[in-house]
């Protein structure tokens, strides 16, 4: 595993960095919903997307304005409103249980579309795939309640525990055709809902940013095995991953990568981490609480601990983050469908499977600790969460601590029982003889994936 | 003399304990919620001055749990119950490697090292299931004291099955057995049966390992203890301070401070 950019980031001369990714991030997040309410104005087609198993590249290629009904729920989480949309699905007739960003969308349609952010313009086509199967009934919904077309996109996953199929094998080619066939139906559906042909250079160019964004994406993640870390994979982590995905394939993606590699690799240079003194080094595991973010973050940082991980960016990039995915452009279609079929098993493999990569992740990064994140309205991401906290805890004695809430649900967010793990949790590690000083730590990389 | 202290600010009850500077309890103190946590945690600390009848200026250290350990104000140090049940359950009981505390509003499970440090711990979410509080509603239902309750279910020779271990929904339940000419014992013991297995089923997830203390102000009860016994296959530690085993751990970190050499694991200040 290559260390090249960590090394280079210790030797970069010092420079001023006035690229501010969190501002950059805000002002791009407006400027993607402004697009958003201008896109029936433009003339442009719409497609609902989800962040994992999407077909973006093709969408792009047809210059369909995409939108991102996970955003949009998550979205209303961070602004604090996503108790009304929920309430208003609620007295609509939908269970407590069902997934709350499905809940919040619903009330958003109930709402005829009228998001904090903006307007949400209704879509031509969705796109769900099977990664998560809430997808194929949230796109039942807008079929019923919008009109909306749903094309249904079937992605082999991983079908046991270490198995794999890779490339050269002909499970992987199998599973590679298969998929190729569905984009091949969906790009006909493309060119009727837009009255364009299918231009294969233009997919190349998007796959080509793409694979600019991952190069970068991959090289931002490495520098976060730098002690102190650069940055809070539970917080910042979370804007850099809603660029990648709401960008992805765009130059003003590219760019926002690019400069915020170059802004981390000066941070490291000067030693400098997300927090004054780094006393604890943790993996988030599972979805976060967008309604309590900062809170939840807060709860840490004030014991000095830092996410330097969070396998949920590598779900959330739709299992597109290990720096081996790399886009041929020589042959756009069939290595979209390869890329996908690989990166739709890394991504469900990601929460079927997790103990292992998590095993890796944890020496990867040199964490002291996990963090599990129990969703109540998503079972799909939390249910195998007890067993793979059983074996890190007994099998490799790292410390874990599991606490349970919402995505956006703020009725399910309970601080003081929060606060009153994450404090028993800090004062375990503390006896533990954690805490250790800066200077005790590693601050040489612990070796990674190449960049 | 030199003493240090420990208060215990939990959700039905504040709990104060004095000892000295050889570890010996030499005040305690026990009082009812009332609506201010600041008050009461004053109240049971200086009840527990005049227990140990001693003067404040006399303790030197002061540590607060419980969900209300901020509310200590003139406490020193916040250390979280789970760290306070463990380190009391095994000053009581050297042998401790499982510490269940069923309490007013929680209910948690701690496996403890044989070094006595915390190794995991697990507790009940939001929803008060298998807590004290449905002993609370069972209470009220029977129209019966807390204090009577185990007693009387251990008469019971038919125990009837409580279907949910939901407190809210509870009360119905245990009416409706009633109406049906359901005996109160038999009721009763349904309702311990089902908070005890709520609360097992909580202690497995982080293995239960003997020997086992129960803590808390459920551990007086009589019908859980034999419950818990049975269903871990062996005799559960349970002290006559087991009521106070929080308040006994915040006051030996207490003494850590004032007389040990342990460090403080100080938060940052934000």
């Amino acid at each position: 595993m290559s260390t090249d950019i960590l090394q280079a980031a210790q030797t970069r001369p010092l420079a001023a960095a006035p690229f501010d990714a969190r501002a950059e991030g805000q002002r791009l997040m407006k400027d993607w919903y402004t697009g958003l309410a201008e896109a029936r104005e433009r003339g442009q087609h719409v497609a609902n997307v989800f962040v994992m198993g999407n077909a973006i590249e093709i969408l792009r290629s047809f210059d369909f304005q995409l939108v991102f009904p996970e955003i949009n729920s998550l979205q209303t989480g961070v602004r604090k409103a996503s108790e009304e949309y929920l309430r208003l699905s609620e007295d609509y007739g939908m269970s407590p249980d069902v997934c709350s960003y499905v809940k919040a969308d619903v009330g958003l349609i109930l709402k005829e579309q009228r998001h904090p952010a903006g307007l949400i313009p209704k879509a031509d086509i969705a796109i769900a795939s099977n990664m998560c199967s809430t997808f194929i009934k949230w796109a039942e919904i807008w079929e019923r309640m919008l009109k909306t077309p749903a094309f249904v996109l079937d992605l082999p996953g991983q079908r046991g525990g270490n198995w794999k199929a890779r490339p050269g094998d002909a499970q992987h080619a199998a599973d590679s055709r298969w998929i190729e066939a569905q984009f091949r139906d969906l790009i006909q559906k493309c060119e009727k809902i837009t009255g364009r042909r299918f231009d294969m250079d233009r997919l190349a160019e998007v796959e080509e940013r793409v694979n600019r964004m991952m190069f970068h994406w991959n090289n931002v993640m490495t520098l976060n095995r730098v002690c102190p870390a650069p940055f809070n994979a539970m917080l910042d982590g979370l804007t850099y991953i809603g660029i990648m995905n709401v960008y992805r394939g765009t130059p003003e993606g590219v760019e926002f990568m690019r400069r915020l590699e170059e802004q981390l690799k000066d941070k490291v240079a000067r030693g400098e981490g997300r927090v004054a003194e780094e006393r604890f080094r943790l993996l988030f595991s599972g979805t976060p609480c967008y309604v309590s973010m900062r809170r939840l973050v807060e709860l840490f940082e004030t014991w000095g601990g830092v996410f330097a991980y969070s396998d949920y960016l590598t779900f959330a990039s739709g299992g597109m983050d290990a720096g081996e995915l790399v886009y041929d452009t020589s042959r756009p279609l069939e290595s979209l469908a390869e890329v996908t079929a690989l990166a739709a098993q890394r991504g469900l493999s990601n929460q079927f499977f997790a103990h292992e990569r998590l095993a890796q992740q944890i020496r990867d990064y040199d964490v002291d600790g996990i963090v599990f994140h129990g969703i109540k309205s998503c079972r799909f991401v939390s249910s195998g969460m007890a067993d793979t906290r059983d074996y890190l805890n007994k099998r490799l004695k790292v410390p874990s601590l599991y606490i349970e809430s919402d995505l956006i649900d703020p009725r399910y967010w309970s601080d003081a029982q929060i606060k009153n793990r994450v404090d028993a949790f800090f004062e375990t590690l503390h006896q533990r003889g954690g805490a250790a000083p800066l200077a005790a730590k590693a601050v040489a990389a612990a070796g990674g994936s190449p960049a | 003399m030199k003493y240090v202290a420990g208060v215990d600010v939990g959700s039905t009850q504040t709990k104060a304990v004095i000892i000295d500077q050889n570890k010996t309890i030499v005040g305690r103190a026990l009082l009812d919620m009332e609506t201010s946590m600041v008050t009461i945690a004053q109240d049971a600390f200086k009840a527990a001055l005049a227990n140990a009848d001693i003067a404040e200026d006399q303790v030197l250290y002061v540590v607060g749990t419980g969900y209300g350990r901020y509310n200590v104000k003139f406490g020193q140090e916040q250390v979280t119950e789970i760290s306070c049940h463990a380190r009391g359950a095994t000053a009581l009981f050297p042998g401790t490697r499982t510490v269940i505390d069923i309490g007013g509003q929680d209910t948690k499970a701690i496996r403890v090292k044989p070094d006595g440090q915390v190794g995991d711990f697990t507790m009940n979410d939001k929803c008060a299931a298998g807590t004290g509080r449905f002993l609370g509603a069972a209470s009220y239902a029977l129209e019966m004291p807390l204090a009577e309750l185990g007693s009387l279910a251990l008469k019971s020779q038919n125990p009837v099955r409580i279907t949910t271990t939901c407190t809210v929904f509870a009360e119905s339940e245990i009416i409706s057995h009633l109406a049906k000419g359901m005996l109160p014992e038999d009721v009763l013991m349904g309702v311990h049966q089902a908070i005890t297995s709520r609360c097992v089923s909580l202690a497995r997830r982080v293995g239960i390992e003997s020997e086992v203390t129960f803590t808390g102000g459920v551990s007086r009860n009589v019908a859980i203890v034999k419950l818990l016994e049975e269903a871990v296959e062996a005799k559960i530690n349970v002290s006559p301070d087991a009521h106070f085993c929080g308040a006994l751990g915040a006051a030996l970190f207490s003494h850590d401070r004032a007389f040990g050499v342990q460090a403080r694991p100080a938060a940052i200040a934000a």
